[in-house]
């Protein structure tokens, strides 16, 4: 192998996983690891949860321990940004230090929250989370009694609401949709988790939109909706959603669309260049699209094909999506990429705390989820991988287990 | 492996053929597995997240966690898959008639 120095951008759990991955794949050459925050690669889903309630330590989200990570020899920078590309002379110039040569680039620089251009989003007391400095800061202010107002009913929101419930704000959640997590589940989905944070006392809001944000006399933050309605609160979190951090790969002329463009070996339009993680926009057969796949898994899995697919080693990324989400005691998990176009075939009663959903292409199983199934969804996805014709009454029938289908 | 102290910790009809069970031993939380017709018994708590391995899904060899599907061999406790990159613990197994006997020297 004649690559001796491979650069990666970004220090999240794609950028961790495909530092990991070099050396396991015997890259003996020099690894620069380069990453904006001052942590070592981390897992961010316990930011919105253990860590942010206070009862994990941040460390314990890292991909591996201290030692492990020294172990594997990079040449680490962090809380450096990488300022430009230098395709010509393939080379980064940096924030900080001297400009870094490569021969394999891999860019796993994510995203950044969404931010509502609104007037008052500025003011002190309203936050986002994506970093576990955002979730040091928030859980300080995440305290009993105290008022929170959730903007976005999606994964981060819900999830957020849940942790502060349990740590006893009153908490209310606005949603622009008219459902709760309405661009990636179904409305079955959308109606348990609106009974779920009923359940816990949660408001939540549909349909209304926030026009402004404002400070009031006694120091309280006023979220002034569309419809003229204030909700006067003393924490606000924004969870509407992330941008891509694809400006770096814009700026230096690699297709973009929404996303930094790859194909199924990770490689971006230029061969030498491959992109991972949230960043990156690939064509997901499963939902017969380019998408971004903003998840865990896909953080995880293509950051370690696009290492290997760095090091020559063939790769083909078209992993099944795997989805989860822990609100209170729920665990829910979606496998595939269910659409309107499928048949909805349910096992258990969708008005019930624990069922399955399945979607089927004629006969066939291509995406199953539901709350409170780990077990059950896991043979789910057996039937969904190995793509075979099963009778829909058998599928419905709980006396029929999973395990025999 | 003579000198080892024995536990009895199940009834070998316990454990489900190709599956896996939790149980409670000397104070661990341990999981239990039929693999291959051979028992085999390790850590219950992933090293990686905080799930038990009795509640993910055995396939040959390989346990895989319900949580985010790591993966380890229970014969020895390495990791195969990602994200786990550490091993978990793994107790040498006799069984006596219908009983398996665990040591935790």
């Amino acid at each position: 192998m004649s690559t001796d120095t491979i650069v990666i951008v970004g220090t999240g759990q794609a950028g961790g996983w495909a530092a990991q991955t070099l050396r396991k794949e015997g890259h003996a050459g020099r690894v620069v690891l380069i990453g904006d925050e001052p942590h070592i690669p981390y897992e961010r889903p316990p930011l919105s949860k253990a860590v942010l309630a206070g009862e994990a330590t941040a460390e314990s989200t890292y991909l591996v321990k201290r030692e492990a990570f020294d172990a594997l020899a990079l040449d680490w920078r962090p809380s450096v940004r990488v300022t430009a590309i230098d395709r010509a002379d393939r080379q980064l110039r940096l924030s900080a230090g001297e400009p870094i040569g490569y021969d394999k680039l891999i860019l796993c620089n994510g995203g950044r929250a969404r931010t509502l251009p609104v007037p008052g989003v500025d003011l002190p007391g309203i936050f986002t989370l994506r970093n576990i400095e955002d979730a040091k800061a928030l859980g300080q202010v995440l305290l009993p009694g105290k008022r929170l107002v959730v903007v976005g009913g999606g994964w981060i929101g819900l999830e957020v609401a849940a942790t502060a419930r349990k740590k006893g704000l009153a908490v209310t959640v606005v949603e622009a949709m008219n459902r709760l997590c309405e661009r990636t589940v179904p409305p079955e989905i959308s109606a348990y988790l609106s009974r779920l944070h009923a359940s816990h006392d949660t408001q939540v809001i549909l349909g209304a939109s926030v026009a402004a944000f404002a400070r009031a006399d006694d120091g309280t933050l006023v979220v002034k909706l569309n419809d003229g309605d204030e909700l006067v609160c003393d924490v606000v979190v924004i969870g509407i959603g992330l941008v891509p951090n694809d400006e770096l790969a814009r700026e230096a002329g690699l297709a973009c669309d929404g996303g930094v463009l790859v194909d199924a070996q990770c490689r971006t339009s230029d061969a030498d260049i491959l992109a991972a993680g949230d960043v990156a926009s690939w064509h997901c057969e499963w939902a017969g699209r380019r998408m971004r796949l903003e998840s865990w898994q896909n953080a995880q899995e293509q950051g370690i094909a696009a290492a290997r697919s760095a090091l020559g080693i063939g790769v083909r990324y078209q992993p099944l999506p795997w989805f989860w989400s822990d609100q209170y005691e729920t665990n829910l998990q979606i496998y595939g990429m269910p659409t309107p176009a499928h048949r909805v075939v349910a096992r258990g009663a969708p008005d019930s705390d624990s069922f399955m959903l399945f979607y089927l292409d004629g006969n066939v199983v291509s995406a199953a989820l539901g709350p409170n199934v780990a077990r059950d969804l896991r043979f789910a996805r057996r039937l969904i991988e190995q793509r075979k014709a099963i009778d829909p009454d058998r599928l419905a029938d709980l006396r029929v287990p999973m395990s025999k289908l | 492996m003579s000198n080892l102290e024995w536990t009895d910790a199940a009834a070998v009809d316990d454990v489900p053929e190709d599956d896996v069970i939790g149980i409670v031993v000397a104070g661990r939380d341990l999981a239990l597995y039929s693999a291959g017709g051979e028992i085999f018994a390790t850590d219950n708590i992933c090293t990686h997240g905080q799930a038990r391995l009795c509640e993910g899904f055995l396939e040959g060899h390989e346990i895989e966690c319900p949580l985010h599907q790591g993966r380890f061999d229970v014969r020895t406790g390495q990791p195969t898959c990602a994200p786990v990159t550490e091993a978990i613990r793994s107790y040498p197994v006799k069984v006596e008639g219908d009983r398996v006997f665990l040591a935790f020297a």
